[in-house]
């Protein structure tokens, strides 16, 4: 284990070590992206169980906006860039190009958000409920879930700009910078594969 | 004015520097801007399937670029690939777990639906 924490030796130095040499904060956060796996897996798995189950209300390939969706997952996407820039910055201790990502990121969050808002909006409208078919509460639920953890993340980034301009951060600012942009980056790729098997693959 | 006064020894230390400097954090900020294209290519592969008639390649074409781009923002975004092994261990257990306990799940509510 020493030889672990010698070979990453970028790893020392980040707050709080476990034996392994690493960060316990980060060994932390890796895991409850694990389980986080298994609850958007269940998410995903139910879906796809009943997404041909249509009694009532629209089919998915009658009210999906390709276009549009494809837009706010181009958005989603380059928020990971724009996050990956700010934990890039803070490991440079270049606090200005940080906050700037930081906001850059939470706003591309926040179209992505706004976009999902007006893509239920109009859903709902062309006859599409919660209840009105399997197809519906398993949609709602898996979109919802990611919705509310973009949602989390902006509320995250927000308040580490905010900490941060208060200089209130405790510990390694950087390491509470590349922890949020892990969890940011997971919200992306689960949405990547949403994207695939809930809007692209039809029916 | 420094940078023609700068050696060439201090110009090669200052490259040097940058490359350990990447290798040790993970890419450089133009390499991350490199990926992110490569990302939104990938994309627009993605999006032109539901324009284009890919034919029997549909779902295949769909489902690799789905996995090629994952594992792109795990590595690089995420740094899995620059970092200690056992994130990567944790993180992929847990993926792994997920897709066998669910594969499970599926394949036993079809095996119920048949036998109904």
């Amino acid at each position: 284990m020493a030889e672990t924490a010698i070979s990453h030796g970028h790893d020392v130095g980040h707050g709080a070590h476990s034996s392994t040499g690493l960060s316990n904060n980060k060994l932390g956060m890796w895991m409850f992206l694990g389980s986080e796996c298994l609850l958007f897996g269940g998410l995903i798995s139910t879906y796809m169980l009943y997404k041909g189950r249509v009694n009532a209300g629209p089919q998915p390939d009658q009210i999906f906006d390709i276009p549009f969706t494809s837009v706010s997952s181009f958005i989603l996407l380059m928020s990971s860039l724009t996050m990956v820039l700010a934990v890039s910055s803070a490991q440079r201790k270049d606090e200005r190009n940080m906050n700037l990502w930081l906001v850059v990121t939470a706003l591309l969050g926040a179209t992505f958000v706004g976009g999902q808002v007006y893509e239920f909006t109009s859903f709902y409208r062309e006859g599409l409920g919660f209840t009105t078919s399997l197809f519906g509460s398993s949609f709602y639920t898996l979109t919802g879930f990611h919705g509310v953890h973009v949602s989390v993340g902006i509320i995250m980034l927000m308040a580490l700009v905010g900490m941060n301009r208060n200089k209130r951060i405790p510990g390694d600012r950087a390491e509470v910078v590349e922890l949020i942009g892990l969890y940011w980056h997971f919200v992306d790729i689960v949405w990547i594969i949403i994207f695939t098997l809930v809007y692209l693959i039809p029916s | 004015m420094s940078t023609a006064t700068e050696h060439p020894e201090q110009i090669e230390h200052t490259e040097h520097a940058d490359a350990h400097e990447a290798e040790h954090n993970g890419l450089s900020d133009k390499q991350y801007i490199y990926v992110a294209l490569i990302l939104a290519a990938l994309t627009a592969i993605e999006v032109s399937t539901y324009y284009v008639d890919f034919g029997p390649f549909f779902m295949p074409t769909l489902l690799i670029l789905m996995v090629v781009k994952f594992v792109t923002v795990v590595s690089y975004f995420m740094h899995l690939k620059f970092d200690n092994k056992l994130f990567t261990y944790l993180f992929y257990s847990g993926l792994l777990l997920a897709v066998a306990v669910y594969c499970g799940f599926l394949a036993t509510f079809k095996f119920f639906l048949q036998k109904g």
